[in-house]
């Protein structure tokens, strides 16, 4: 699994928790709270519902490396790696 | 025995409603829970569940038609032969603005049925000119119910009236959201009916209607809260609340657990109030006819504000009671319900309380404006990291500002005062959550 599936993946998630992200141009590197309104349950159903697509489960130190989108590209990318997918 | 279904209060700001789709049809088996119709409030569409176990008798209002509070809406006939408490979970022994409760619509003067005949079917017999003599009953008993009028009746060109237009379901909830009259919308789907996509063309040539559900609830909430602050004279107290304890607990509890399984310290936060509120019954309670009246159960209203402007205060039954597991589960899909626009009856029609957080990034503190007839909302802000006196060291740890504010003809500030010392302490044991 590359980056760029994560990430497509992590986006349509993100675009049914939050509609009005589908139209924002999401700064890779900056907090993704700072760009898209998500509260605690919003951030936790993200990574939930990512989690769910790709088969995949954080642990709690992972799920803390998931503020920008980067990081949490990276953070699925490992997690997938580590369940051999 | 037959009781009726009627359109229930949904907070004390609900007048009325519009009824927009049955699920139901008469004849078919209810039970306690199923949802029977979708309502049109100002908190948006609304599943209706029924509160009995039967069979739906008659159906009393058309979709698309507006009536008050407390409407007949069905009749429900329980099987047993006994009568059916048709009632809500808790009486909506709402006192503040009661609307009035209309007769159901009044008989005609038609020719005496040979058999009986609903209320829909009446009315329908009558658009028609037959007499009910004409049309075979195939409803319990030989009743003439609708569909037997449909039957019987030829098609539509040949009514005296006009009769309702063909519309799917999707078609008929979304003209009710946009104020549109189907018999404006030109109809492009099958046998003249009209489908979702006519009424969202009519619908997008008026701008101004879009908005009209985020207007409605903003109209809603600005008149439950200049009520408020109207009638209910608030006192407020604050505390801040050391989390070092529960964040601990929280991080050790989250360890072995599954991203779906995990527990925010939102669950931490409205378990310890609700279990606070039923040790402070007087908080848990509404004010009614200048008397103050505890609830039997803590059924926390949750503030979920919405996307786009908004909230909905969902009620988490029985919070002081359930295992912290399932007051995760419960928040998260009340949660998402309130933001999918999912809402069930059930969900705003009893809470004894409300729990206001602003979340991990909130400002330090909220005092909240009582939804009555409740009688105190508790604030959470958000969660900071503050110098903090632990022996005769300080130390940097994680905080909470927690305030209540509450009505003054109910209790008094030492009370609320007691209840947050309360909150406080049971957040140093999130073990006993």
């Amino acid at each position: 699994m590359n980056g760029d599936d994560v990430r497509a993946t992590a986006l349509e998630v993100l675009a049914q928790i939050a509609p009005e992200a589908a139209g924002l141009d999401l700064v890779g590197d900056a907090p993704l709270r700072d760009q898209v309104d998500l509260d605690s349950m919003d951030a936790l159903n993200l990574l939930i519902g990512i989690g769910e697509r790709l088969g995949v489960d954080l642990s709690q130190e992972e799920a803390l490396h998931t503020a920008t989108l980067d990081d949490l590209v990276e953070t699925f990318v490992a997690g997938a790696a580590r369940a051999g997918r | 025995m037959t009781s009726t279904f009627s359109m229930p209060s949904l907070g004390a700001d609900m007048a009325a409603g519009v009824l927009v789709e049955w699920h139901r049809k008469p004849g078919d088996p209810v039970h306690r829970g199923d949802i029977i119709a979708s309502v049109e409030t100002d908190k948006g569409v609304i599943d209706v569940e029924v509160f009995a176990d039967g069979t739906v008798g008659d159906l009393l209002v058309e979709p698309g038609q507006e009536v008050p509070v407390g409407t007949p809406l069905a009749t429900i006939v329980d099987g047993s032969g006994t009568e059916v408490a048709a009632t809500p979970r808790q009486p909506p022994a709402r006192t503040e603005a009661p609307a009035p409760i209309p007769s159901p619509p009044p008989a005609p003067a038609a020719p005496a049925p040979s058999a009986p005949v609903s209320p829909l079917a009446r009315r329908r017999l009558e658009e028609a000119h037959l007499g009910a003599a004409a049309v075979h009953g195939s409803g319990p008993h030989g009743r003439v119910v609708r569909r037997d009028i449909d039957a019987a009746v030829p098609p539509a060109p040949a009514l005296a009236a006009t009769p309702a237009p063909r519309a799917t379901p999707r078609a008929r909830e979304l003209a009710v959201r946009h104020g549109i009259d189907l018999a404006t919308v030109a109809a492009t789907g099958p046998g003249g009916r009209i489908l979702a996509a006519d009424v969202t063309a009519v619908a997008g040539a008026r701008p101004a209607a879009a908005t009209d559900a985020g207007s409605r609830m903003r109209r809603a909430i600005a008149a439950a809260m200049s009520r408020s602050n109207r009638d209910i004279p608030h006192y407020y107290v604050g505390r801040t609340i050391d989390l070092a304890t529960a964040t601990e607990w929280l991080t050790t509890a989250n360890a072995e657990r599954p991203l779906a399984q995990r527990l925010l310290p939102a669950a931490v936060l409205v378990k310890a109030t609700a279990m606070a509120l039923r040790r402070h019954p007087d908080l848990n309670a509404s004010w009614r006819d200048d008397a103050l009246v505890r609830s039997d159960h803590v059924h926390l209203g949750v503030a979920v504000s919405l996307r786009g402007g908004g909230l909905l205060v969902p009620a988490l039954h029985d919070a002081d009671t359930l295992p912290l597991d399932d007051v995760m589960a419960g928040l998260r899909d009340l949660v998402v319900r309130a933001r999918a626009a999912a809402m069930r009856s059930s969900d705003l029609a009893d809470a004894t309380a409300t729990l206001s957080s602003l979340g991990d990034d909130g400002a330090d503190a909220v005092w909240g404006v009582i939804f009555p007839p409740q009688v105190a909302v508790i604030g959470f802000g958000g969660a900071v990291v503050r110098p903090w006196v632990v022996g005769d060291a300080v130390v940097p740890r994680p905080t909470i500002t927690a305030t209540l504010a509450a009505d003054h003809r109910a209790t008094d500030g030492h009370a609320g005062s007691l209840f947050l010392t309360d909150l406080d302490r049971l957040l140093q044991e999130p073990e006993a959550l």
